[in-house]
């Protein structure tokens, strides 16, 4: 058969027509509802990159169960004294206004991932094309007995979710008497923040210094050395904080006695003053409940392409709640960059195309010393076919020649522009 | 109707296969999107927050900045660090994406 020109365009506008039909919807755009769920770092950044991205088109429904967001990044610096929570906290007013979010205050009870529906605890069900989850960590309290009960977890604070128990934390510490001891138990990795508890140790010592010199800090760690930044926290602690901070690896927390304020490790018990627990945590307890692929039964499985799960169809996760790829840090500018490629990979699925099949993120860690300098890890990961996952960048990234004031600068600006660039 | 749904086959699998091989065509804007967290949501930084804005910088000149931090010819905290994880075409479609940003 011979068509001419003018038969082949015919005939291809009615294929055209046809394989629209039949889901082949090159060039065409998103639409639909995407339902995110978590408002932290990854959900949020999710949220406003999906309204922004498709200008409007897709429709996004965001749940979350606090007022506002309380960022865990720089509240080590209210911990220590020197920042305030209205400095860490930010409306979800811009979300919506702006950015044309449903925010629902609310908790999400259950997920049919077959049904494409989202219980909702204050009752109702939001319907969804695709669903982010972004649920961040839940503790495993079970590796910490006798913190189980709920007055048991007001006394011996984690503060390793920013909100009620930052604020309570930083009480317990003004309260301490000069001369006390302040330790904090560090679970084994992979945990949120691998800097963090290394960062709160430098800033309640900083605190001391000045404020209760007697006064000492004890850094109890499961793991058999610093997980993050080692070089440039030991020089900080030996230059800084000659005899305040000591430093005990291998001393992994097996049981709290509340009342005696101690730490029990496998052959002592550890008295302090103000005691602070960080117990091993694993994915937000509703990743666990909707049955998505755990490794480990803590993390949840994602294909790197488009942070979808890797056996529940359209439920893409972020952030800490997930398995991380070699070298990723559990961080919230890495949740970030989750949320930007699991936007940009809904977007094409919703449009009917295949997500970017080359999509990178990168990682930055500030950590603060002392109330001005700071240090930095970065890190670039590309997707890497051959594997399935985004690898680390091999020559590229690292950390700070120093500790310096220019990165404490740096900090507090990419806090500043982090914060607006998920929420204003 | 069964030759109309040939060829949209045809045209489908054309598609696809163009779609798998070729880069997507929102590569820049995915690519300086990782670059946000620091620099602001299409390179518009907070004023006064100590972080430089590259929206509208024009190509060459941001490209030029670039390749500097990579040489190790322009000092910098952490740039030289996060700029070696892209490849000089990569960063070739985020100067263009920033560039283009009123
Ligand atoms: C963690 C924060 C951070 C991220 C992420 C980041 N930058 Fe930067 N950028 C900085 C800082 C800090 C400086 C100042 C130089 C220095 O100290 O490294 C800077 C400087 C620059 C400059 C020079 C601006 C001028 O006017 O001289 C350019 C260009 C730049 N960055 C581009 C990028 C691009 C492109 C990306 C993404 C691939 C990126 N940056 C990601 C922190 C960041």
């Amino acid at each position: 058969m011979i068509i001419n020109r003018r038969d082949f365009l015919k005939a291809s506008a009615s294929a055209a027509a046809v394989a629209g039909l039949y889901g082949c919807a090159s060039g065409s755009k998103a639409s639909g509802h995407v339902v995110v769920v978590g408002g932290g770092y990854g959900g949020a950044t999710a949220a406003k990159y999906l309204r922004m991205w498709s200008q409007g088109n897709v429709q996004v429904t965001l749940v979350e169960r606090n007022a506002e967001f309380i960022s865990c990044p720089i509240s080590n610096l209210v911990i220590g004294g020197t920042k305030s929570m209205a400095d860490i906290t930010i409306s979800y007013e811009n979300l919506k206004h702006k950015w044309g979010v449903r925010v629902i205050q609310d908790e999400v009870t259950g997920i049919d991932a077959h049904a494409r529906k989202v219980k909702l605890e204050k009752g109702g069900e939001l319907s969804y094309d695709r669903l982010v989850l972004s649920p961040g960590i839940d503790f495993m309290w079970d590796q910490v007995p006798a913190l189980k009960s709920a007055e048991a977890q007001a006394k011996i604070l984690h503060a390793w979710k920013a909100g009620p128990q930052t604020v309570a934390l930083r009480k317990q510490l003004e309260d301490m008497k000069n001369g006390g001891v302040y330790a904090i138990t560090i679970p084994k990795a992979p945990y949120r923040c691998p800097p963090g508890p290394y960062e709160r140790a430098c800033l309640v010592a900083n605190y001391f210094k000045t404020e209760k010199p007697k006064s000492k800090v004890l850094i109890l760690d499961a793991n058999e050395d610093v997980q993050s930044k080692k070089g440039l926290f030991m020089k900080a602690w030996a230059d800084l904080y000659k005899d305040i901070i000591e430093y005990r690896p291998n001393s992994e927390l097996k049981d709290v006695d509340v009342a005696g304020k101690a730490a029990v490790l496998e052959f002592e018990q550890v008295k302090a003053d103000v005691l602070n627990v960080i117990p091993p945590h694993r994915a937000g307890n509703i990743a666990a409940s909707t049955g998505l692929k755990l490794i480990n039964n803590r993390w949840v499985d994602v294909n790197w392409l488009s942070m979808e799960s890797t056996n529940t169809p359209g439920v893409h996760v972020l952030g800490d709640a997930i398995f991380p790829a070699p070298t990723m840090p559990k961080s919230g500018h890495m949740a970030n960059q989750h949320g930007k490629l699991a936007a940009a990979a809904i977007l094409n699925l919703l449009a009917g195309q295949a997500p970017n099949p080359t999509p990178v993120v990168m990682n930055t860690c500030y950590s603060f010393v002392d109330g001005k300098n700071a240090i930095h890890v970065a890190s670039v990961h590309q997707y890497d076919a051959a594997t399935q996952t985004v690898q680390p960048v091999k020559g590229a990234g690292g950390v700070s020649a120093a500790r310096n004031e220019l990165e404490g600068k740096a900090a507090l600006g990419w806090a500043q522009n982090i914060w607006a660039d998920m929420l204003a | 109707m069964m030759k109309l749904f040939h060829l949209a086959a045809a045209i489908c699998l054309a598609g696809a296969a163009a779609s798998a091989t070729a880069a997507d065509p929102n590569l820049g804007r995915n690519l300086a999107a990782t670059c946000a967290n620091c620099h602001g949501t299409n390179g518009k930084a907070i004023p006064g927050a100590g972080m430089d804005a590259l929206a509208g910088m024009e190509k060459e000149k941001l490209l030029q900045k670039l390749k500097d931090f990579k040489s190790g010819a322009k000092p910098a905290t952490i740039m030289h660090q996060i700029s070696k994880g892209y490849t000089d075409e990569q960063l070739d479609l985020i100067a263009a994406y920033y560039a283009a940003q009123k």
